[in-house]
């Protein structure tokens, strides 16, 4: 009994220390993903109470490896389910994005903010897989073989997957406005 | 890489800068913890005596039981580190404080786990 409740206690403390570390890579995935702050909020917290659910057979099975991809693919499953149950699209404010996140300072905001926003944009017009490759890869600086367990790919798939998406947002972007519209 | 490619990724990078999550996030997941505690002990209650006698009823008030019992410890945890990393004071108050909230949700959990 005592050998449980000591193997419980640390598993508390591991799960703790597990959302302390991944909380803002939790968010920053679920807003890129549903493009407002609210479900963020809602999506990170469904996510942490999924993982707690299971953090014991995650744990074991991890093999001691990171596991982020799989509070990543917690997330990212859920935010299917949010855009079935929902019928929504997601929306990228970059606006309110930008107010929060540390890396902009007004300064460049004011200059790149344009810029940022069309890249934004060119973004959400990506296929789904593509997409969350990037967001993945950008705002969460995930390594290849992060996002390949995340995504439930090989390394190797992963690889031409984030060229594919770079290569395709580069056109999407670089394209003129009219061309964009029509 | 050619220096476009790396400078369309800087662009990528900028844009999709990591978003800070809200001060007050980590106070909603652990009331949602708690939440999902009492939601345990609901499911428990609503279990009558009668079909507990039957061993093919007994999985799932188990599992509400370990649900609840594993989300009140992992709260209490949690409130106890946040509490240590948020609030400038003492090592001995600070380990009084844990202590305190330690015992208190432990007490709190039994206490719920007696009364069904």
């Amino acid at each position: 009994m005592a050998t449980t409740d000591r193997t419980k206690a640390e598993l508390d403390r591991e799960f703790s220390d597990l959302y302390r570390a991944h909380l803002r890579d939790v968010y920053s995935y679920a807003y890129y993903r549903v493009g407002n702050h609210h479900d963020a909020e809602d999506l990170t917290e469904q996510t942490f109470l999924q993982a707690y659910r299971h953090f014991e057979r995650a744990q074991r099975e991890s093999d001691g490896r990171p596991l982020r991809p799989w509070l990543i693919r917690i997330a990212h499953n859920l935010a299917a389910n949010f855009y079935r149950d929902r019928s929504r699209k997601p929306q990228t404010t970059i606006e309110d994005a930008a107010s929060i996140s540390a890396p902009h300072t007004t300064e460049t905001l004011v200059e790149d903010r344009e810029e940022l926003k069309h890249v934004l944009e060119g973004v959400e017009q990506l296929p789904d897989d593509r997409r969350e490759a990037l967001i993945m890869r950008f705002a969460l600086g995930m390594d290849n073989r992060e996002i390949a367990r995340a995504m439930g790919r090989s390394d190797g798939a992963t690889k031409v997957l984030l060229h594919r998406a770079i290569r395709q947002l580069e056109e999407i972007v670089k394209a003129p406005e009219d061309e964009l519209s029509a | 890489m050619s220096s476009q490619t790396a400078d369309f990724e800087a662009l990528l990078r900028q844009a999709l800068a990591p978003v800070e999550p809200p001060v007050d996030l980590a106070e909603r997941l652990e009331v949602t913890l708690v939440n999902l505690t009492e939601l345990a002990a609901d499911e428990l209650d609503a279990w009558e005596l009668g079909a507990m006698r039957d061993p093919r009823n007994w999985v799932r008030p188990g599992a509400a039981l370990v649900v609840g019992t594993a989300a009140g410890a992992a709260l209490v945890v949690m409130r106890a580190r946040h509490r240590r990393h948020s609030e400038p004071e003492s090592a001995r108050i600070a380990a009084e404080r844990a202590l305190r909230e330690v015992f208190g949700g432990a007490r709190r959990i039994l206490g719920d786990t007696r009364s069904r």
